[in-house]
């Protein structure tokens, strides 16, 4: 594994990249044309070409386009997001579901809902405002404690308990807050419009454009606090900055996808090992894999016992669970960049 | 040139830095010398912004370093830390970094960055680590890497906290060796170093600390001289005269 690892980074990422392209590619194509009803790339070009009669046509405008936009949306911002919060916080096991920003963004979604039901477009912002209320929290411990990376996690996981009980305590007072979510506590891309979508999208983009031309500015850090600061880079501004970033990539992505776990922590993990640390091609390569990953389990929600669906979030669960575990039993006493 | 003084300077609002006044003169090696928690470190990095100050005062080429921007400090000095993380990047692509301060937003680095990295490369004894991911190099090599990337920086001053831990005696040689070329080349170098015979032998200059202060700073030879080493290390040092030059023992 090991071996494998180190022989990637030495040979550059470019195809690596290439083939991670591919794969989104494929699984967009598939979770077009795949489902209850079974279309062709024909049938799908034509009904995204203008053919407005049929019943495809209808299938592919207001079931399946947005449903895998949705996927390839949430899953990049969400696995971006997590790559710039670990690096930031240097913690491999911090991740935007773990440290409480997922549930900051959803406590804020379900007040809005609660409060202001007609404020559809408003929603993304509201959730951008609750993830980086979360995520400025525990920044705020970290520094305080100078906190180990084991306290930085308990603090974000009490983080993330308070405001899960708040998005539980909202739904009892009014249970309608959380209507037009098909799942919203485990996350779920069923029945999205795209009126939902993109008003995150426009979130969701300028957000990563940042980001990526942050990457230099990320290495930096990554090489400790001393060294980053001795080489000129502000590194109490770019901490925040960063995750105030991340933070918006969270909040939007949970905005339509409700709390979805797990791609966050694992995609940023899997193309460490992959890519090595360098950030340009580490942040390509998680906004590629996190949007195949969740559109291939989407797909998988979607066919494994059709024609009943299960929530996305259900089997990315089933499969991040143990992905978790396994790290945390190899990184027992490991270092911070593995 | 960076001038400290009556430079004070602590954690959580104990000094444990008083007063030192001391210049890093330009073509020369001063060796920062003393006990282990006696403010070397701090020193440092008191004099690069790092740790804040308490008290008195820091000049880079006569003006005040706070009216300097932290790249505009980094122009001017580079700094070799003593905790050195290991991303899983490349050699080439760690001492890169070392070129940061010289590029602006959005950051895209240019052909003679690249030829300041082969250089720096060079100068370390690390060209031949170039393309090896972090990871799979010894603390020593890494060393050598670390010290490239401080020497890509390409400023008049170099700051480096015991840049020869780790290292076998062959190489702390070879890091004295680089120091002395550097000086040579009209830059002020500055190095913590715990090996006093090796310190005295390779330096211009030497720098004793105790207790956070300045005891004596003069000529190698003359803190040589002062006995003053024998006392605050409770050793006995000796020298004797040898066909290469002068050499350090302990009796």
């Amino acid at each position: 594994m090991k071996s494998w690892r180190i022989s990637s980074i030495r040979r550059g990422s470019a195809p690596l990249l290439g083939a991670l392209g591919a794969l989104t590619l494929l699984s967009a194509l598939l979770s077009m044309c795949l489902g209850a009803v079974s279309l062709s790339p024909g049938e799908i070009a034509a009904a995204l070409l203008g053919e407005t009669g049929g019943t495809a046509a209808q299938i592919v405008r207001y079931a399946r386009l947005p449903r895998t936009c949705a996927c390839l949306l949430a899953g990049s911002a969400l696995a971006v997001s997590g790559a710039v919060i670990q690096s930031v916080l240097g913690n491999p096991l911090a991740a935007p579901n773990i440290i409480g920003v997922s549930s900051g963004a959803g406590l804020a979604v379900t007040l809005c809902g609660a409060l202001a039901p007609a404020a559809g477009a408003l929603t993304p912002l509201a959730a951008f405002a609750g993830a980086l209320a979360a995520v400025l929290l525990v920044l705020f411990i970290s520094e305080k404690t100078s906190a180990s990376r084991l306290t930085l996690v308990l603090a974000g996981v009490a983080v993330s308990g308070m405001f899960s009980a708040g998005v539980d305590a909202v739904v009892t007072f009014v249970p309608d807050a959380l209507t037009g979510y098909s799942d919203f506590r485990i996350g779920g891309l069923a029945n999205l419009a795209m009126a939902r979508i993109v008003p995150a999208f426009w979130v969701i983009l300028p957000a990563m454009l940042l980001i990526f031309s942050l990457a230099g500015e990320l290495d930096v850090l990554l090489l400790g606090e001393d060294t980053a600061r001795s080489l000129g880079l502000r590194a109490r501004p770019l901490r925040l900055g960063l995750l105030t970033l991340a933070a918006a990539l969270a909040g939007a992505a949970v905005s339509f996808s409700g709390l979805l776990g797990f791609v966050g922590l694992i995609v940023p993990h899997i193309m460490r090992r992959l890519i090595g640390e360098d950030s340009l091609p580490l942040l390509a390569g998680c906004a590629l894999g996190g949007a195949a990953l969740l559109t291939l389990c989407d797909l998988l929600a979607r066919l494994l016992f059709a024609p009943y669906e299960l929530p996305v979030g259900v089997v990315l669960s089933l499969a991040g669970g143990p992905f978790f575990i396994w790290l945390l039993l190899r990184q027992r006493g490991g270092r911070v960049h593995d | 040139m960076i001038e400290l003084k009556s430079l004070s300077a602590g954690y959580g609002g104990r000094d444990v830095l008083h007063g030192v006044s001391l210049a890093f003169k330009p073509g020369r090696v001063l060796a920062l010398l003393g006990p282990n928690g006696c403010g070397k470190s701090t020193l440092l990095r008191a004099a690069l912004g790092l740790t804040p100050k308490s008290g008195g005062e820091v000049l880079m080429d006569g003006a005040p370093m706070e009216a300097l921007s932290p790249r505009e400090r980094a122009l001017k000095a580079a700094y070799l830390s003593q905790s050195r993380p290991v991303p899983s990047i490349t050699a080439r692509r760690m001492v890169l970094h070392g070129r940061f301060p010289h590029l602006s937003y959005p950051r895209r680095y240019r052909q003679e960055d690249q030829e300041a990295v082969d250089r720096a490369l060079q100068w370390a004894d690390a060209a031949d680590l170039a393309h090896r991911p972090m990871g799979e190099l010894s603390g020593g090599q890494r060393q050598k890497v670390y010290l490239a990337m401080a020497l890509a920086q390409d400023t008049p001053t170099l700051l480096m906290d015991e840049p020869t831990t780790f290292l076998d005696v062959g190489h702390q040689l070879e890091v004295m060796a680089v120091a002395r070329r550097l000086a040579a080349e009209g830059r002020a170098v500055v190095m913590v170093l715990h090996d006093l015979p090796l310190a005295l032998r390779g330096a211009d200059d030497a720098a004793l600390l105790c207790h956070g202060r300045l005891l004596i700073c003069g000529t190698a030879e003359e803190v040589y001289a002062s006995g003053q080493l024998d006392r605050v290390f409770g050793v006995a040092l000796r020298r004797v005269e040898t066909e290469s030059g002068r050499q350090y023992y302990y009796g």
